[in-house]
């Protein structure tokens, strides 16, 4: 019933397969290596074109986007404020419109005095003949005689950091020693933009914290959606005797390329964006639009924070998907290797 | 090599698919395994592969108890043995040359000393033209040999094929049989599992033939 077959002599027998092949032997046999380049095995073992992957490209860079315009957006809310709060200790001004009957030099001296008997009043500074004049020039032309015009003189009250003079009493005072002067004291509404400011400051922030847990579970998600598709690939190394860290570790470079590409994508779109708002608010200061976007926010420039915490979101998410691959493909190699019952 | 001790199989709550097997593999032996289709062919090759645990009875392979191996040695023991999947398992971004190098790629060898071993060994199995292409415009056949081609690269101690020539005509069956018959020769030990009967009748070798879970071995 049975034969025994002989193995007809061949070329080559599959020992000549075998390890210990010396690389003289090889080297004898070796057909001319025009095809070597072709034939490089060095590529990823992990497939490179994916529609998961684009996919996964596609939503990291999405989030990133949002993540960064969050961060902007709170680090200029946060400059802003800032600036708000240094206004308040800087200066109030005191206005001195013309009577008839008072002389002008008089009435600053004697505002000037009354200010400087404030606690926390460092110094008044009068605007000179020259200066308000230059200040009204745009509407009355060059040229101007102040003292054949009712002009009102301005007298700018310097206070010290930190020092809250009793603003009220001073504006009373002047205006019973001093006809025609009036304390503008724009402490007031300068005071409730900064709560509103650090209000949305914290609101900001709490924003940002969101959707940083937003785009962390999505790219947590995304990556495991990709990474479904490669579950023959792990087993097969698996099978073919590959340990988990060489898994893991081809796993980890792609996700960590794929990351990148999504994130660095987000974060220069973001970067962009600010860059132009930027280019256009100093642009349009002149303006009314962009005066009063800039009394806002000042400008739309950054700062080095801002597109600093930006680069930090970049390398977390692309880390994070790096990461993530890599905890998935050790999960499910640790299943292949582990022989429990 | 590979001994079984009293071991029984059943997947979830199913009937026993395989029954109080006992047997061993001895070092450089060639045994067909064989039995109707459903008969657990491919659960016993999964058993010896490590892949599946055994309901009952104990496995040991390379004189270890199987559940005494710790899953950093688990790929020590996946390089010395060479599998023949039933349903190949290439991988398809990869070129057929790529497939057959893998296990000597994640082994970490350096290509310039395996290209040529690889050419030679896909020429032997007559894939030297298809050695660019990729698995999903191979035949049936030609993805078979890739397989074998790939399970014997780096001539392991133990080979374990499933159906090695149920895609391929009765001459490259042959073939591929010398091929196995020059790999036991050289030390290694062979399980093919066949329902091919010709195939079986053109060497003579042992046979284990399971029939309704239980497993009788004709040496
Ligand atoms: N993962 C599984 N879960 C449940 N049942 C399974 C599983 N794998 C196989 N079986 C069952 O176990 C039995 C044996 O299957 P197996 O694949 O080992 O047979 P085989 O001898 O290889 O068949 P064939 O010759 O057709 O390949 C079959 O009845 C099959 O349905
Ligand atoms: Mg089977």
């Amino acid at each position: 019933m049975t034969k025994q077959v002989k193995p007809a002599p061949k070329p080559k027998k599959p020992t000549t397969v075998k390890k210990p092949v010396t690389p003289a032997a090889s080297k004898k046999t070796a057909k001319p290596q025009g095809q070597s380049k072709s034939l490089r095995s060095g590529k990823s073992i992990v497939p490179r074109e994916s529609v998961a992957g684009t996919a996964l490209i596609f939503v990291i860079g999405i989030m990133t986007f949002l993540a960064c315009i969050t961060l902007g957006g709170v680090s200029m809310i946060k400059t802003s404020a800032g600036k708000w709060q240094s206004d308040i200790s800087r200066e109030v001004t005191i206005q001195i419109r013309p009577f008839d009957e008072v002389e002008m030099e008089k009435a600053i001296k004697d505002a000037s005095a009354i200010a400087l008997q404030f606690e926390g009043v460092v110094k008044t500074t009068a605007l000179n003949d020259k200066e308000t004049a230059r200040l009204l020039e745009p509407w009355l032309g060059a040229g101007l005689k102040l003292d054949e015009l009712p002009v009102p003189r301005l007298l700018t009250v310097t206070i010290a950091e930190g020092a809250k003079p009793d603003f009220a009493a001073m504006g009373q005072q002047l205006e019973a020693q001093v006809p025609g002067s009036t304390l503008d004291d724009h402490r007031a509404w300068v005071e409730r933009l900064t709560t509103m400011a650090l209000t949305m400051v914290a609101i900001g922030t709490s924003i940002f914290l969101l959707m940083m847990a937003a785009t962390i579970t999505t790219v947590i998600f995304a990556t495991r959606g990709a990474m479904a598709g490669n579950k023959d690939v792990v087993d097969v190394l698996h099978f073919v005797g590959a340990d988990s860290k060489f898994i893991s570790g081809q796993f980890q470079k792609h996700f960590l390329n794929l990351g990148l590409k999504g994130a660095a994508s987000g974060t220069f779109g973001a970067i962009i964006l600010f860059i132009i708002l930027g280019l256009w608010t100093s642009n349009s200061v002149a303006t009314p639009q962009g005066d009063q976007v800039g009394a806002l926010f000042g400008t739309f420039s950054l700062g080095w924070s801002g597109y600093f915490g930006m680069l930090i979101v970049l390398c977390l998410v692309a880390v994070l998907t790096a990461v993530t691959s890599s905890i998935t493909v050790q999960r499910q190699v640790n299943a292949l290797q582990n022989y429990k019952r | 090599m590979i001994s079984f001790e009293n071991v029984g199989l059943r997947y979830g709550i199913g009937r026993e698919v395989l029954s109080d097997l006992s047997f061993q593999i001895a070092p450089n032996s060639f045994q067909f395994l064989t039995g109707p289709s459903g008969a657990g062919k491919t659960s016993l090759l999964r058993l010896m592969l490590l892949s599946l645990q055994p309901t009952r009875g104990l496995v040991k392979v390379f004189g270890k108890e199987a559940t005494t191996i710790k899953p950093q040695q688990m790929p020590i023991i996946r390089r010395k043995i060479g599998v023949v999947f039933q349903d190949f398992r290439l991988l398809d971004h990869l070129t057929t040359y790529e497939n057959v190098a893998l296990p000597l790629q994640v082994r970490g060898q350096m290509e310039q000393n395996y290209r040529q071993d690889v050419r030679d060994l896909l020429d032997w199995v007559g894939l030297g033209d298809r050695m660019h292409v990729h698995p999903p415009v191979l035949s049936g056949g030609e993805k078979q040999r890739a397989a074998i081609a790939r399970a014997l690269i780096d001539q392991p101690d133990v080979l374990l094929a499933d159906e090695p020539t149920g895609n391929v005509d009765p001459p490259l069956a042959r073939r591929i049989l010398r091929l196995f018959i020059e790999l036991h020769r050289s030390g290694t030990s062979v399980i093919i599992a066949t329902h091919d009967l010709s195939l079986m009748d053109q060497y003579d070798a042992r046979r284990l033939v399971i029939n309704s879970g239980r497993l009788q071995i004709y040496d």
